[in-house]
Order: structure tokens, then sequence, then C-alpha cells
């Protein structure tokens, strides 16, 4: 999917020469230390900071430098880092906005009100709160929001940026419930950035690790916690491992 | 009493029209952060849009001739034309440019508007009559009241209750409404940006031709200058209200009509022909104490 990308901003090289694929339906957690380019790549394969380098196909299209708003429509649902809820705006409204690019389909009108009734039965506290601006909602209330918005547009590819942050253990539980049966139902593929790889070890998948913009190691999450490179990757000890 | 609802009119059909200005500038502001200076110039085009080109003094009406359902959405289109038109030649060129670069561009934009008019028509005001069946007065309340301008605050009201209805109802208005507060993250939910940025012209647009309709109807000149004054009240308007506020605009566009006419009304003779500086001087007064505006916009946050 990424082949041989390299992001930029000014002069700070973010992400160096990455090359990575996701097969169709799989999991792929990313992990890393802060800084490691995590997020970046996210949102190169998004659109939203094309990359200065590299290629990135999705879904047999080469969408380097294409526009967000292309990407999304051939499939993928980004969750960006700090949930970036359109806070003025109604919980439900947030829930529709990804909506009108499925508009001209048949059967549009029928599929977002079975879709949000869908993530009204994951995240039954959005039901409650859906006329209530979205600006107000609590951090974890927010979480499954745009978790909750991402889902909307029945996409191929779910990338989502720190799912846990800031959430209280049970709700992360329950998000990460919820998207790994997400992923048995309708054959998502899942992309997770993850700080963390403790919950990538727990989840299973494949897990790569970043660092310093590259990517260190590549392979399945339970296996790899074992590992001693995991560590190192982390405390930065024994640069040749 | 008939004097004071007398200014009350004056003061709300006055404010009606910094409001209009106002909200036309505040809608494109929200989404792409331009301060949009061609827009008084784009309520010149509007009406000028009527006129066969000439440089007399009594305009050859071309379209002005149309019964009022034709003439009406004939400007309004005009103006929404236009709007579209600058945003796909000049503003879609700048949309990554600091909002600096694409004010100036604004600028140079409405001197090219504003010479294109002055070239086909010379800058002699020319007379026009527009709608005249609205310059009687009517009696409202035991005031007189010239007719123009009870349908001057009818329509302002049946426009902002539109647009709120526009914005709040339709799949459109979610769009628009998502874009100007976070433009990337709608972009990833597969928002167009073109279409909602070419929206909020259009909308804006429509918004300059409707000042201008009234305008013209008011003063019964077509005059290469007439949206310049509008332009710069809602300008300040916009500011006061908080940049990007949408009811912001309106109330601040409101506020500025009332003050203008209660100071032309209280200040004394020799004062009133300075009637605009004691009415800037309160603009200054307001930014002092409300820096961000009266309602803070999202506008004056960063775009991510």
């Amino acid at each position: 999917m990424l082949s041989d990308v390299t992001i930029r901003y000014g002069r700070l090289t973010a992400v160096r020469n990455v090359s990575l694929s996701l097969a169709e339906g799989e999991i792929l957690f990313v992990t890393g230390p802060n800084g490691a380019g995590k997020s970046s790549l996210l949102r190169a394969i998004a659109g939203v900071t094309p990359p200065a380098g590299g290629r990135v196909d999705f879904a047999d299209h080469d969408v380097t430098g294409r526009a967000p708003e292309d990407i999304a429509r051939l499939g993928l649902s980004m969750v960006p880092e700090g949930r970036e809820v359109f806070g003025s705006l109604t919980t439900e409204e947030n829930l529709l906005v990804g909506t009108g690019m499925h508009a001209k389909e048949r059967n549009w009108r029928a599929r977002v009100a079975s879709a949000l009734e869908e993530v009204y039965e994951t995240f039954p506290v959005l039901k409650e709160r859906r006329h209530g601006q979205a600006g107000l909602l609590s951090g974890g209330q927010q979480q499954m929001l745009v978790i909750g918005r991402a889902l909307m547009t029945n996409p191929r590819l779910v990338a989502i940026d720190e799912p846990s942050l800031g959430l209280a253990p049970n709700v992360i539980d329950l998000v990460y419930e919820r998207l790994i049966a997400l992923r048995a139902q309708r054959a998502l593929t899942l992309l997770i950035v993850e700080q963390s790889s403790t919950r990538a070890m727990m989840a299973g998948g494949r897990m790569i690790l970043m660092r310093g913009g590259e990517v260190l190691l590549d392979g399945d999450a339970r296996a790899m916690g074992q590992s001693e490179a995991m560590q190192a990757a982390y405390f930065g000890y024994g640069e040749q491992a | 009493m008939t004097a004071i609802l007398q200014t009350v009119f004056d003061a709300l059909s006055l404010g009606s029209l910094y409001a209009l200005g106002a909200l036309g500038i505040a809608l494109i502001f929200g989404v792409m952060r331009l301060v949009n200076f061609a827009h008084g110039d784009v309520i010149a085009f509007s009406i000028f849009a009527l006129l066969w080109p000439s440089t007399d003094v009594v305009a050859a009406v071309v379209a002005g001739n149309l019964p009022w359902f034709l003439l009406i959405p004939f400007v309004l289109a005009m103006g929404a034309g236009l709007s579209v038109l600058a945003e796909i030649v000049v503003f879609r060129r700048f949309r990554n440019a600091s909002p600096a670069t694409m004010m100036i561009a604004s600028f140079a934009l409405g001197f090219v508007i504003r010479y294109f008019l002055l070239m086909l028509f010379s800058s002699r005001p020319k007379s026009i009559s527009l709608l005249p069946a609205l310059s009687q007065p009517v009696e409202v309340l035991g005031a007189r009241i010239p007719l123009l301008q009870l349908i001057t605050i009818l329509t302002t009201i049946a426009i902002l209750f539109g647009l709120t209805a526009f914005l709040k109802r339709s799949r459109f208005g979610l769009e628009m409404r998502a874009a100007a507060e976070n433009f990337t993250m709608a972009r990833v939910l597969g928002v167009r940006a073109n279409r909602v940025i070419m929206g909020a012209f259009a909308l804006s647009g429509a918004l300059a031709a409707a000042i201008a309709l009234i305008l013209g109807s008011q003063t019964g000149t077509a005059d290469i200058q007439m949206g310049t004054n509008v332009m710069l009240m809602a300008f300040i308007a916009t500011v006061i209200g908080g940049l990007g506020s949408l009811p912001g605009a309106v109330i601040a566009g409101f506020l500025l009509g009332a003050a203008s006419v209660a100071m032309q009304v209280s200040l004394s003779i020799d004062a009133r022909p300075f009637r605009d500086a004691f009415v800037y001087g309160a603009v200054i007064l307001v930014l002092i104490f409300r820096p961000q505006g009266l309602l803070a916009g999202r506008g004056t946050k960063e775009r991510v």
C-alpha cells in the first residue's frame, strides 16, 4: 500500500522511505515511541499530508497527492489524532457529515438510517446525547463519536490514531471489542496507531514498530511482545538491535 | 412617539443592509479564512448587469424592465455567478496561501471589477428606476415610512430565517458548517472542498445582489462606488461580531446600523458630518474590551 514513502515537514523528516502493505481484512497495529512518525504515516495515507516522496496506493488506485475527499470516497475512513469532533454540531450531525458521499446510490437514506442505528447500538450513550452539542461530550464520548463517525460510511479501511488516548480502561476495552467485532462482520481492514504495544499484543494481529521515521520490526503482535528488540526500540539501549 | 418609531425603522433598515453584507463576508471567511474585499464591487456589478454599457447619465436599461419576479432572480443570479467565477478564476489558486495573501488578492479582484465597470459605464452615477412601486410611503402605527424600508426589513428577516433553516436542515448546510469548523476533518470525511467553497461564494454573491437591489431601489441610482460604504461597514460588523460567527455578524450589523442612526439623530448639527468618526470610535471601544468580537467565532483559531 505504501511504497518508499517519505514525509517531511519543512526540514524535518518525519517518515523515511517506509514501505508497507496491508491485506484486505487484516488488522495492523502501528506502534512506537513519540515522534516515530506513526501519525504522519496515517496522514499521508489519508491525503492530509501529501508525501514528499514515494507512492501511496489504496483500493487499486494510485492516490499519491490526491485530495483527502477523493481518498475517503474510495473507502478510507481516518480518525485523526486529537479526535477532531465538530464541536458546534450535534452528535448526530457529526455522524452524518461523511454520509453525503454516497448520496447518489440507491437506498441511501435507508442505509444511513441503519448505519446510524448500528452506531447507537454500539455506543448507547451517543444516542442519549444525539441532539446535544458534540463539543460538550466528555473525552471518552467524543472518542466513541469519532469512531462511530468513521464507521458510518461503510469503509473498507478504518485507520485510527490512538483510539485509547485519554480513555478509561473499561471504555478502551469496549472500543476494541466493537472494532474487532465489526472487522469480523464486515471484512473490515483495520489500521490502528497506538503508542503502547500492550493493547496490540492483547488483540493479536500484525504489528509494526516504528522509530525515528523508520520501520524497525514487522511481525505477529504476540510474538513480538516477547522479543528484546521491542524493548530496545522503546528504551533506546542497544541501537544495533 | 412617531419620531421614535421612524428612527427605529431607519435603524432597522440600515442595519439590515449591514447585516446582509456582514453575512456575505462571514460566510466566505468561515470556510476559507478569506476576508473578501471584492464583496462591495460584487454589489455594484449586480446592478450594472441590468444596464446596457454606455456612458450616458440616463441608463439604458436592458434587463431592468423585467417584471419583478424575473428581475430579482436575475440580479441574484448575476451576483452569485460573478462570485462563483471569482472563486474559480482567482481564489482557487490561493487556497493554500496565507490569509493576508488572499486578502490582497481580493483587493486586486475588487479593482478589476470596479475598473471593468468604469470602462463600460464611466464613473458618473446613473439614474435607474428599479421596482418604482416600492417608493410609496405606508403608514405603520402612525409613522409614515417608505414601503421599501418595510420590505427591506422584512426581506432581511426572511433571508436570515431562510439561511438559518438552510444551514441547519440541508445536507449542504451540514457540510458547510462542518467545513467552517474544521475543513481538513470535513474533507477526510469525504466532503468535497470545492463544492462547499463554491456554495459559500454563491450564497455570498446572492446576498451582495440582494443588497444591490435594495440600494438601487432606495437611491434610484447605479454607482460603481455604491458597494464601498456597505462593504466597509459590513467588514467592521464581521470583526465586531467575531470573525467567522454568522450570528455575530448579523447582530453586529444591526448594532452598527442602530449606532449610525442614533448618532445621526442625537449629534448636534455641527457634529453630524463627523457621524462616522463617532461610529468608528465606538467600534474601537468595543474591540478594546472584546478583542475577540462579541460572539467569538472559530475563525481566530488556527486551521489544522
